[in-house]
C-alpha cells in the first residue's frame, strides 16, 4: 500500500495513544525514532534540532529536542505540558499525547490519557518496574486506556537478555493483577538502537511476538467504541431562518455511544418525552435530502424528530428502554488539577457533556497513593496531581453512565467559578 | 458483528464540527478568521456542514495586510458571496495610518508582524469573545502544545503555562470579561489531511496553490513573487519560475516551491514525497529559534 493512495487513505483508521516517561528512561527516543522512520520528522525539523545540539555542544543529535517545544522548557531542559504529535503509516494515523512522566505532572498524564486508545508504557529493562510504572500503569487504568503495550527498552544494555525480560514481564503482570487493565502486550526494544521498534530484531531470536510498529498499525480498536447505550448529547439547536426551511428544527451533536436510525423511538431527557427519529442528516453533503440510514459514536449529526418537542443544549436523546442513570448525588474519581487545594464543602462549576450546572463536594471518602496504590482514608487534603474518590451533589440532574461504561457519558469536569480554571477532573463510579 | 468504523479523516471532521458548534454554542460573539490560504477554506466548509441548512452563524473576518495575492482575494470575495457569509476586513494599512502600527524597514520589511495589532484592534473593536482559525498542531512546535480553546488574557496574550488542561471532549471556554479565545478545530490535523480532505470533499482553492508561472526573486533559500510590495537588492534579479505555494500568506513572506504539481493529486504525491514542512516556506518563523512562541505570546493567530 502506498500513504499517497487516496482510496488507501481513506480506509486509514485514527489510533490516538499515550506515552509517559521522564527524561532518561527512551521516551524522547523512541518517539523520534517512530517519527523518524515514519518519514514524519522533516529536513527543516531536522536541521533546527542538529543546529541546537551543536550549539549546546552536545555529542549526538538530540531528539528530544524535537519533542520539547516551548522555551521554558528548552531551559530546564523539562517537558511541562502535554505536546501532541503526528505521524501515519498505510494502515492508520496516529496521534501522540507526549507527556512527561514525574509526579508533579500527573495532571498532564491524566489529561493525555483521556483520549487515548493505547498507552505506551516504557520500563527500563535494567532497573524492571519502579515507581513511576505503578503511576503510569494506575493513570492507563483510572482513565480506562482500553489497551496497553509495555516496551521493556534498553535490552542492548542488558546483552538481549531474555532472563529480565520474562522478569520483567512477571513483575508487570503482579501489578496489572491489582488494576483494572485488560489487554496488555509486551516487547523487548532498545529505541536507540531500533530492536523491535519497526524491524525484528536479531539480537533478541527468543521473542517471537510483534514489533512495537505492527502492533501500533494491527492492534484491534473498532471495538473500542460503545454501540450498545444510545447517547446523544444535543449541543446546539438548529433553527435556520430561512422560508425554504421554515419548519426545520434540527438537533446537532456528537453521538456519545450506540446506534441511531429513522425509525428509533427515543427518549429525551430531562423532560421523558418521547418521540421518533425522522432523518439523520450526516456531514458528507451539503444537501437537505441526502439523509444516513443510521449515525455512530463519533459521528457529529444533525438529527430531526417526528414531533416537536421542547428540546435545548444540555438535554440528551437516548433509547426509550436504555437509559442513563439520572441524579444530583454522583460518585466520582477526581484528579485535582489545580494549585489551590480541594475546598471541602466548597462549590464548583461544573460540565458534564453538553451541560453545565454548579456542585458541591458533598464528601471526600479517600485519597489514593499513586505510587503504592494504598487508599489513604485519612488523609483529605486534595491537592495538585492528588486523586481522590468523592462524593458531589449537583445543582441540576445529570443524565451519566459509569465511566467504566462510557467515557463520555462517565467524565465530568469541575472549573473554579472565580478563575474559570479547569480545576478537577472526574470519572465517575 | 457488523463493524462501525469511521475512516480518520471522517473522525477528524466529527471532531472540528464539534468544536466549532461547541465555539457557537459557549460564546456571545463567536467569529472565523480567514486568510483565504486552504486551512481557512476548510474551516469554512466545516462550518457551513456544521449549521447546514441554517448559515454560518457567525461572521469571517480577514486581516488584510494589504499586501495579498491577488488570487486569494478574488477567490474570498468569490466565496463569500456564494455561501452568504458576512465578511469583515481589519486593514492593516488602516492601522499604519492610524498610527497604532509602524512599517517594517529595510529589505525583509513585512506586515507579518503588524497583523497582530490590526487583529487585536479588531476583536476588541467588534467584541468578539472567541475566533476560531485554521491552525494546527503539526505546522510548528510552538503548536504542538496548543488547545482547541486557547485562553487569551485581556492583553490578547497567550500564556503558555496559564493554559487549562482539556480533558475528553469537554472543552471550557468560560471566561472573565475582556478576556477572550482562539479556538482550532483543526488542531488535530497534519499537511496531508488538509490535502486529503480537500481532495475528498472536493473543495475549491485559489489557483496560486497549483503550478503556475510567476516572476520571482531567489533570496536566502526562499522564492519569493516578484510584486510593488518587495524591493530588490541590487544583485538580485527577477526570474520567470514554475512554481506553486504550499501555504498562503503576506506576499512578501510566503515563500514559493519549484512545482509542476498542478492537480491535487499530483500536489498529495508531492507533499507525501517531501521533506521539508511547509512552514519552512515561511521567513516569519525564521527570524528565531521561538518566532512563533514569542508572537503567540503577543496574540499572533
Amino acid at each position: 500500500m502506498d500513504i499517497r493512495d487516496l482510496d488507501n487513505y481513506h480506509n486509514m483508521e485514527l489510533l490516538r495513544f499515550t506515552t509517559a516517561g521522564s527524561v532518561d528512561d527512551g521516551k524522547s527516543t523512541l518517539i523520534g525514532r517512530l517519527l523518524y522512520d515514519s518519514k514524519s520528522i522533516f529536513e527543516d525539523q531536522l536541521e533546527a534540532v542538529e543546529r541546537t545540539s551543536k550549539l549546546k555542544g552536545f555529542e549526538h543529535v538530540d531528539l528530544a529536542l524535537l519533542t520539547d517545544g516551548l522555551k521554558a522548557e528548552r531551559e530546564q531542559g523539562i517537558t511541562i505540558d502535554v505536546a501532541y504529535r503526528y505521524f501515519a503509516t498505510p494502515k492508520r494515523k496516529f496521534i501522540i499525547a507526549d507527556t512527561p512522566g514525574h509526579i508533579q505532572y500527573t495532571r498532564n498524564m491524566v489529561t493525555g490519557a483521556s483520549t487515548a486508545n493505547l498507552a505506551l508504557i516504557l520500563v527500563d529493562a535494567r532497573k524492571g518496574i519502579l515507581e513511576q510504572t505503578n503511576r503510569h500503569s494506575f493513570i492507563a487504568s483510572l482513565l480506562q486506556i482500553p489497551h496497553i503495550i509495555v516496551c521493556i527498552n534498553k535490552m542492548d544494555l542488558v546483552d538481549y537478555s531474555q532472563e529480565v525480560f520474562d522478569r520483567t514481564v512477571s513483575e508487570y503482570k503482579k501489578l496489572s493483577s491489582r488494576l483494572d487493565v485488560k489487554d496488555v502486550h509486551f516487547i523487548p526494544i532498545s529505541a536507540l538502537k531500533g530492536d523491535n521498534v519497526v524491524d525484528k530484531s536479531e539480537n533478541m531470536p527468543w521473542y517471537q511476538g510483534s514489533t512495537l510498529m505492527y502492533l501500533l498499525e494491527n492492534i484491534h480498536i473498532s471495538s473500542d467504541e460503545n454501540h450498545i447505550d444510545c447517547r446523544f448529547p444535543v449541543q446546539y439547536v438548529i433553527r435556520p431562518q430561512a422560508t425554504e426551511f421554515h419548519d426545520f428544527r434540527g438537533y446537532a451533536g456528537r453521538i456519545a455511544s450506540g446506534v441511531f436510525k429513522p425509525g428509533d423511538m427515543v427518549k429525551i431527557l430531562p423532560s421523558g418525552f418521547t418521540s421518533r427519529i425522522k432523518s439523520i442528516l450526516p456531514l458528507h453533503a451539503l444537501n437537505i435530502t441526502d439523509t444516513i440510514d443510521e449515525a455512530f459514536s463519533p459521528m457529529s449529526v444533525t438529527m430531526t424528530l417526528d414531533t416537536d418537542v421542547d428540546i435545548s443544549r444540555g438535554d440528551m436523546i437516548v433509547r426509550e428502554n436504555n437509559n442513563p442513570t439520572v441524579s444530583q448525588d454522583i460518585d466520582m474519581m477526581i484528579c485535582w488539577m489545580s494549585e489551590k487545594p480541594m475546598m471541602a464543602n466548597g462549590k464548583y462549576a461544573v460540565k458534564h457533556t453538553s451541560k453545565d450546572a454548579r456542585c458541591i463536594i458533598k464528601e471526600i471518602r479517600y485519597k489514593v497513593d499513586i505510587n503504592s496504590l494504598h487508599r489513604l482514608e485519612n488523609d483529605k487534603n486534595i491537592g495538585m496531581n492528588d486523586i481522590a474518590r468523592i462524593q458531589i451533589r449537583t445543582t441540576l440532574p445529570l443524565f451519566f453512565d459509569s465511566y467504566r461504561k462510557n467515557r463520555i457519558t462517565g467524565s465530568i469536569i469541575l472549573i473554579d467559578e472565580a478563575t474559570n480554571e479547569t480545576v478537577g477532573a472526574g470519572m465517575i463510579i | 458483528m457488523i463493524l462501525y468504523n469511521l475512516n480518520h479523516l471522517r473522525i477528524l471532521e466529527s471532531e472540528a464540527i464539534y468544536v466549532i458548534r461547541e465555539t457557537a454554542a459557549q460564546f456571545e460573539r463567536p467569529a472565523l478568521l480567514f486568510s483565504g490560504g486552504k486551512d481557512s477554506i476548510v474551516m469554512v466548509h466545516l462550518a457551513r456542514k456544521a449549521f447546514f441548512p441554517a448559515r454560518i452563524p457567525f461572521p469571517l473576518v480577514h486581516i488584510d495586510t494589504g499586501h495579498n495575492f491577488p488570487e486569494t482575494i478574488t477567490f474570498r470575495d468569490k466565496l463569500v458571496s456564494e455561501i452568504g457569509a458576512t465578511l469583515l476586513v481589519g486593514s492593516v494599512q488602516d492601522s499604519i495610518d492610524k498610527g497604532r502600527a509602524v512599517e517594517e524597514k529595510g529589505i525583509n520589511a513585512s506586515r507579518n508582524m503588524l497583523q497582530t495589532i490590526t487583529l487585536l484592534d479588531t476583536i476588541e473593536e467588534n467584541k468578539f469573545d472567541a475566533c476560531l482559525g485554521g491552525a494546527r498542531r503539526d505546522e510548528e512546535k510552538a503548536r504542538a502544545k496548543e488547545r482547541f480553546f486557547s485562553h487569551r488574557d485581556e492583553f490578547g496574550q497567550w500564556d503558555p503555562k496559564n493554559q487549562r488542561p482539556e480533558l475528553w471532549n469537554l472543552m471550557n471556554g468560560k471566561k472573565n470579561i475582556g478576556e477572550h479565545f482562539r479556538v482550532f478545530p483543526l488542531s488535530n490535523w497534519t499537511e496531508m489531511d488538509v490535502w486529503q480532505y480537500i481532495a475528498m470533499e472536493g473543495l475549491e482553492l485559489p489557483t496560486i496553490y497549483f503550478a503556475h508561472d510567476r516572476d520571482c526573486v531567489q533570496r536566502d533559500g526562499q522564492i519569493l513573487s516578484a510584486s510593488d510590495y518587495l524591493s530588490l537588492r541590487p544583485e538580485e534579479k527577477i526570474e520567470r519560475m514554475h512554481v506553486r505555494y504550499r501555504t498562503v500568506g503576506d506576499m512578501t513572506c510566503t515563500g514559493a516551491v519549484l512545482s509542476p504539481a498542478s492537480t491535487l493529486s499530483d500536489i498529495i504525491h508531492e507533499i507525501a514525497a517531501s521533506r521539508t514542512t511547509e512552514r519552512g516556506t515561511r521567513t516569519d518563523d525564521k527570524r528565531s529559534e521561538t518566532a512563533m512562541e514569542d508572537r503567540k505570546k503577543q496574540g499572533y493567530f
